[in-house]
């Protein structure tokens, strides 16, 4: 027998999200990384600008409060809204 | 992905969480003794970590002179748990609780002041005052983060710290973990460690089935109960669960204590209150449980009665501190305060000294039973405590780890200790395929859901040790991808471990007490005869989980026999009692 192991992917939307036009990661901000107390975010290389990579929010908002320029939003995870 | 690299470092005093007590903790033991190498180790980062990440709306347990004293405090906190609780730690904070307020005054932490400049303290619990509001508490962090680099503290931020050390007689010798962003193992050599990593937040499953959608911040997932249980530290009285009546699905604080004093309160559909205070107890839990179970469920914060003016005031308030995205939440569904209740329900279970009762055990200079280890905040049992006694006893724990260091060299650590701690926490990611943590977290929490959540049912309670021995094999197959989800590897037996204390707690009492908190089907009488006494478990010489009794220290402030029974009585006595099934 050759049963193989597989591991998938759950898809979700995620609750944060970056205004790209305000984000200004690429002249080296990195507030709302540095922020979250649970690491969800992160700069994305390809873009330069910030983006939540894991899915795991508690909608708590330092992140959309302490950045400079005000391109966080957060909306309530999917399943609570 | 090949073992990452281990770093070792040498501080004096490690204070693991710089959250609320943590940064004070840190703070005060430097004030003692400057020349103290303290650090402050974080997984999040200090800034803007924990419960009052983002401030706080107000005190909940003020004893300012005038208003209340340590004597009444100590006793009403007394009569709200039923009486098992060591009033020595009680009343060591209710003494020290305005010189904390004090201090946070003089570095910039602002409280509500009425027309004469004095603190302007609310009636929120069954018998005194202790409610000091705090509209502009959003700042907390930020006054914090200030003083610990005017002290000179050391911040390390975004490890995990997974396990203590200990030397060859026991006595803590630093604390190990690892960073969730490079998985890189660090080793902490330290001459006394305190731990205040905040409540175990993640135990249940929220109704809302998502992971990460609980009452507490989800960085605590109980890994300092977890710690110390393995340093042979004992806990106490964790079956005196947290429960809490929260906004449905939202799972944020309905905050009864801030509208409460403006005329809001809680009501069942009706729109009828049911309950004399709304002061968070086991009893309190009890009767909004018998509301929603009896008919006239379910139940709301209700202000559609308020002023336009009060309601614009709660709205500054409940939508800028705390938890700011709750008006978003309201929004989502059309929820107005001036038009409509907010739904409210129960929620899942945990552990947190800062709400209810349980934690590790400390005596009133925030010692546990093991030497060099102290614990402050939700964490460490010292009932209802909230954020000022996480602030008081992190100063406890600061000062007195200071005095302990003194003199002292670091103890000698056995290598072998620091591998196999190594080889644990970094298999997840060294392992090529596995159960995903998130997975396993899921059905883990579902089942503390299934078979904790009270009513405690002796039988479910025994198959729920063999569903969590079961999880103990699937931790042996975690994978993770990233250094990231090691983290929730991490967490995951955290849980786990919290989980099986949970029900060999509930187990060993056996009698009904705090109301739903300990409300055992199959034992449903308190029984002061047997059970007046604490009980603690820790984990023993042959490494397994055992619970023993320990008596109620002598009182300091006696409790006469009429006031004994005041939360007893938290119903309306005119609302109609639904009929019994
Ligand atoms: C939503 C909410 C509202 C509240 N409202 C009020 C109120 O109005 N008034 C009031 O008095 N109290 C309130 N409380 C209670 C109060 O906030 C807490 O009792 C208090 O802040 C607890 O402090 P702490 O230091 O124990 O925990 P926290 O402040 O939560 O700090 C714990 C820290 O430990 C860190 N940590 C956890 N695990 C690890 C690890 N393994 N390694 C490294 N670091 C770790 C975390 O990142 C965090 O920074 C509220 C709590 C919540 C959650
Ligand atoms: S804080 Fe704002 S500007 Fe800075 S990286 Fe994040 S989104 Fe971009
Ligand atoms: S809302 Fe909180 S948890 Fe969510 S991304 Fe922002 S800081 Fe992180």
């Amino acid at each position: 027998m050759t049963f193989t192991f597989r591991e998938t992917t759950q898809r979700s939307a995620a609750p944060v999200t970056v205004d790209h036009d305000k984000c200004i990661a690429d002249k080296g901000c990195t507030v709302c990384v540095d922020v979250c107390p649970l690491d969800l975010l992160a700069i994305d290389p390809d873009t330069g600008k910030a983006y939540m990579k894991f899915d795991e929010c508690w909608y708590c908002m330092p992140c959309a409060k302490d950045c400079p320029t005000g391109a966080v939003r957060v909306e309530i995870p999917y399943l609570l809204r | 992905m090949s073992t990452a690299d281990t770093r070792i470092h040498e501080y004096d005093l490690v204070v693991v969480g710089g959250g609320t007590a943590g940064p004070m903790a840190a703070i005060k033991a430097k004030e003692r003794n400057p020349a103290l190498r303290v650090l402050l180790l974080d997984k999040a980062h200090v800034k803007r970590s924990g419960a009052i990440s983002m401030g706080m709306d107000g005190l909940n347990n003020a004893v300012i002179p005038g208003h209340a004293t340590p004597e009444q405090y100590t006793k009403e906190i007394t009569i709200a748990n039923d009486g098992i609780v060591n009033q020595a730690t009680v009343y060591a904070y209710a003494k020290h609780s305005f010189a904390t307020i004090e201090q946070l005054d003089r570095w910039g932490v602002r409280f509500e002041r009425d027309e004469t400049g004095d603190y302007a303290v609310k009636k929120v619990h069954h018998m005194g005052a202790y409610v000091l509001p705090m509209p502009e508490g959003h700042d907390v962090k930020k006054v914090l983060y200030r003083q610990l680099k005017r002290a000179r503290v050391a911040i390390t931020n975004r490890i995990v710290a997974t396990r203590l050390l200990q030397g060859d007689d026991g006595a803590i010798a630093g604390v190990m973990g690892f960073d969730c962003r490079t998985a890189e193992f660090h080793v902490i050599r330290a001459k006394a460690v305190v731990l205040a990593c905040g409540a175990a937040g993640r135990l249940g499953l929220p109704a809302s089935g998502y992971l990460m959608g609980t009452y507490e911040n989800p960085t605590n997932a109980g890994d300092g109960y977890a710690m110390a249980y393995h340093a042979g530290a004992e806990l106490a009285n964790l079956e005196c669960f947290q429960i809490n009546p929260l906004i449905k699905d939202y799972n944020g604080p309905a905050c009864a204590y801030v509208t409460g004093p403006l005329g809001g309160f809680t009501a069942n559909s009706r729109g009828q209150r049911f309950i004399e205070c709304d002061y968070w107890s086991g009893q309190m839990m009890w009767e909004f449980w018998q509301e929603l179970q009896g008919g006239n469920g379910p139940v709301f914060l209700k202000l559609d009665h308020l002023a336009e003016e009060t309601i614009q005031t709660i709205e500054t308030i409940l939508h800028s501190n705390e938890r700011p995205s709750r008006g978003e939440f309201h929004a989502g569904r059309g929820t107005d305060y001036r038009r409509d209740m907010v739904e409210m329900h129960i929620s899942e279970i945990g552990f947190c000294s800062g709400h209810s009762a349980s934690g590790v055990w400390v005596n009133e200079r925030a010692e546990t039973s093991v030497p060099g280890l102290y614990a402050a905040g939700d964490m460490a049992a010292v009932p209802h405590n909230y954020m000022l006694g996480a602030f008081t006893y992190g100063w406890f724990a600061g000062e007195n780890a200071a005095d302990y260091i003194a003199g002292r060299a670091f103890a000698a650590v056995d290598g072998a200790q620091v591998e196999r701690a190594q080889a644990r926490v970094l298999a997840p990611l060294l392992r090529e395929q596995g159960l995903a943590p998130a997975q396993v977290e899921y059905k883990l929490r579902r089942f503390v859901n299934d078979y904790l959540q009270p009513p405690k049912v002796t039988r479910k309670m025994d198959i729920a040790l063999d569903r969590f021995d079961g999880i103990r094999d699937d931790l042996e197959q975690l994978h993770a991808t990233s250094p990231h989800e090691l983290m929730r590897a991490a967490e995951v037996s955290v849980i786990r471990d919290c989980a099986e204390m949970a029900a060999r707690a509930s187990l060993f009492r056996t009698e009904s007490r705090w109301g739903l908190y300990h409300y055992r089907v199959d034992h449903p009488q308190r029984n002061d005869a047997d059970w007046f006494c604490h009980a603690h478990l820790k984990k023993d010489d042959a490494g397994r989980m055992s619970s023993f009794k320990r008596a109620v220290e002598p009182y300091i402030v006696p409790i006469d026999s009429q006031e004994r029974t005041a939360y007893d009585r938290l119903r309306v006595a005119a609302t109609p009692q639904p009929a019994l099934a």
